[in-house]
């Protein structure tokens, strides 16, 4: 049981699960499976982004959807409109996710809690109404269709799944290792004492509006480079991306898994999209089970999987030897400190 | 001049609809400081109960009006007993994403019953009243005196009536109403019934000259949380104000300046006053 649980928060578990995902799509049923997951990475993408802003830094940003939407359509409008390459026109996505989220930032920062919730709401709801009306740039409700798929320079065909999955893969854990080195960094600390409390974190000398509006920007090029690789896989996209259920979706997903937590977006992505597929027949009224699961979830279990598993880990450490406790705070500095960071949290 | 004054009359009738969604929005806030995000579904369900007791039962208009404000009171009650009573000492994010959960819930159990297509509710007043060149429907005149003289029942019941006062009260200072003895729980229940209440009549009233669909609470949820920004978080005059003045403003943007974005109006209004002034106009503090 000891060796178990320590095993999987050691770094043999992380190669474990690569090399897992590696062997998934020969191991999967069909191409379906793996068009699935390749979609579900892309989603735990955007996750990330979402638990950078409102995991460690604690801004519940409520345009997440949104950015994601702003890829997706950058990456639509220059393929299609202006026949640019997809490669340039993801970078452009990223880029176009960093300005927009600087702009939005740097206003919507300003203000607190709940203003800021409601502003995110309102700029979501601004960025829906611009894709759908302004016809002469996005096509309007029609959405846009044949997005010129990832060109693999005549190696590898981006339009086959199984290619495509292992690109994706590629940009998950290339996502997941920079969410790593922020949150072990003096700067995902810092976005930590945020969330903690504004004011403290102010009175030990942190610039607050530097670092959120960076915490935010992290999120908007996360959340809109999934929605350039979205916009590559699936190659039509409408209006419908931007609405909040997207938002709330993503939400689903960092709170099952363990919001603020390294691996509870990934987790919690990969489970309530296995999840609506098995109910395929539910698809259409997800809602119905997973807006009462939110709440339930909220109420009651608001840590997530990876975040009570974190608590409980540290609190049977605790109970077996106290010695043994602030030794391994030393050693596991970093395990520990989320293990509290999740109590705070919930 | 006739088109100015059309344009005024149409703005007091949006401002009439936003200004009673946006005082249940403020009056929970005030008491709870939630901003309750499942308030724009409220409204759509009070649309589609008094659309389904009106078309499917063929009852009176009124009677219809009456069930639907029952119904959503009674939900709106619940959401606080079951949801936001149990979070009340959570993270402030927390609530937040319920009140999402709740929303969407609620849109998807109406979409699974009553489906996603658009419906037009029927008015039993379709006469066209005439003055001079203005034209105003007697639906729209109904909306009008409605509104406002609901608006005046409240402020009669929040003045003048004991349980008026004990919201006022809680929603002035919490810890001195519990001091006084007020019970906070009673307190909560009748803000939430009251408000789910009038977001119900609100929709019904709007419902004939508008569209009922799963996603119509949205839009203006959104505008009447703009509205309650602009007049200070908890205000009740600063809800009614708020109302008229996006009222007014989308009324003549639609007109004079672009009727495709006339929607947006409102958001780039709270874009550009949170741009000067973070708080909000009214407010005085950040709570």
């Amino acid at each position: 049981m000891n060796r178990l649980v320590e095993f999987l928060v050691s770094p043999a578990m992380k190669i474990l699960l690569i090399a897992l995902a590696l062997v998934f799509p020969f191991v999967a049923g069909d191409e379906y499976q793996i068009y699935v997951m390749a979609l579900a990475f892309i989603w735990a993408i955007a996750a990330y982004g979402f638990n950078i802003i409102t995991g460690y830094c604690g801004q519940l940003n409520l345009a997440h959807g949104g950015f994601f939407a702003i890829g997706a359509y950058v990456v639509a409008i220059l393929t299609v409109d202006h026949g640019w390459a997809f490669w340039p026109a993801f970078v452009a996505s990223m880029v176009a996710g960093a300005v927009f989220g600087f702009l939005v930032g740097v206003v919507s920062l300003r203000l607190k809690e709940h203003y800021f919730a409601i502003f995110t709401l309102c700029v979501g709801y601004i960025i829906y109404l611009l894709l759908d009306k302004w016809e002469e740039v996005t096509h309007g409700s029609l959405g846009i269709i044949n997005i010129t798929p990832p060109e693999g320079f005549g190696l590898i065909d981006f339009t086959e799944t199984i290619p495509f999955y292992y690109l994706v893969l590629f940009f998950l854990v290339l996502a997941i290792w920079l969410c790593s080195r922020i949150s072990n960094s003096l700067v995902g600390r810092t976005f930590r004492a945020i969330r903690t409390s504004d004011d403290l974190a102010q009175s030990l000398g942190i610039n607050l509006m530097r670092n959120k509006v960076l915490a935010f920007v992290l999120s908007t090029v996360y959340a809109a480079g999934a929605g350039g690789l979205y916009a590559g896989v699936v190659r039509f996209i409408g209006p419908a991306e931007a609405e909040i259920q997207h938002t709330f979706d993503l939400i689903t997903y960092m709170l099952v898994g363990g919001i603020g937590t390294l691996m509870g977006p990934l987790l919690g992505t990969l489970i309530i999209m296995w999840l609506t597929q098995f109910l395929q027949s539910l698809e259409e009224y997800r809602m119905i089970v997973f807006g009462p699961l939110l709440v339930l979830l909220v109420i009651f279990f608001p840590m997530g999987i990876i975040g009570s598993f974190l608590s409980w880990r540290g609190r049977r450490a605790a109970r077996r030897s106290p010695a043994h406790k602030t030794l391994s705070r030393v050693t596991e500095d970093d395990q520990d400190d989320k293990n509290r960071e999740a109590g705070n949290n919930a | 001049m006739d088109l100015f004054f059309q344009q005024v009359l149409n703005g007091l009738t949006l401002g009439s609809i936003y200004g009673l969604v946006a005082l249940g929005l403020t009056l929970v806030y005030g008491i709870l400081h939630v901003p309750n995000f499942a308030h724009g579904a409220l409204y759509m369900v009070g649309a589609y109960i008094s659309y389904f007791v009106m078309v499917d039962m063929g009852l009176n208009y009124w009677v219809a009006m009456i069930a639907a404000a029952g119904v959503v009171a009674l939900i709106s009650v619940l959401c606080e007993r079951l949801i936001f009573h149990p979070l009340r000492h959570a993270p402030p994010i927390h609530d937040k994403i319920a009140a999402i959960g709740v929303m969407l819930f609620l849109e998807a159990v109406v979409q699974m019953h009553w489906g996603a297509d658009f419906r037009r509710m029927p008015t039993p007043y379709t006469s066209i009243l005439h003055f001079g060149d203005i034209t105003l429907p007697a639906q729209r005149l109904l909306i009008i005196v409605a509104a406002f003289s609901l608006m005046g029942l409240l402020h009669l019941y929040l003045k003048k009536t004991m349980t008026g006062s004990t919201i006022v009260a809680m929603a002035q200072n919490r810890e001195g109403a519990f001091l006084v003895g007020i019970n906070a729980n009673r307190v909560a229940m009748m803000t939430f019934a009251i408000a789910g209440g009038l977001a119900a009549v609100a929709a019904s009233l709007f419902a004939p000259i508008n569209l009922v669909y799963p996603a119509m609470g949205h839009l203006l949820l959104t505008k009447a949380f703009v509205i309650i920004i602009l007049g200070g978080m908890g205000s009740i005059p600063g809800a009614i104000i708020g109302a008229l003045i996006i009222g007014f403003a989308e009324a003549l943007g639609g007109f004079y300046i672009s009727g495709t974005y006339k929607d947006l109006i409102a958001f780039a209004l709270l874009v550009f006053i949170l741009s000067v002034k973070p708080t909000g106009l009214f407010t005085k503090g950040v709570r």
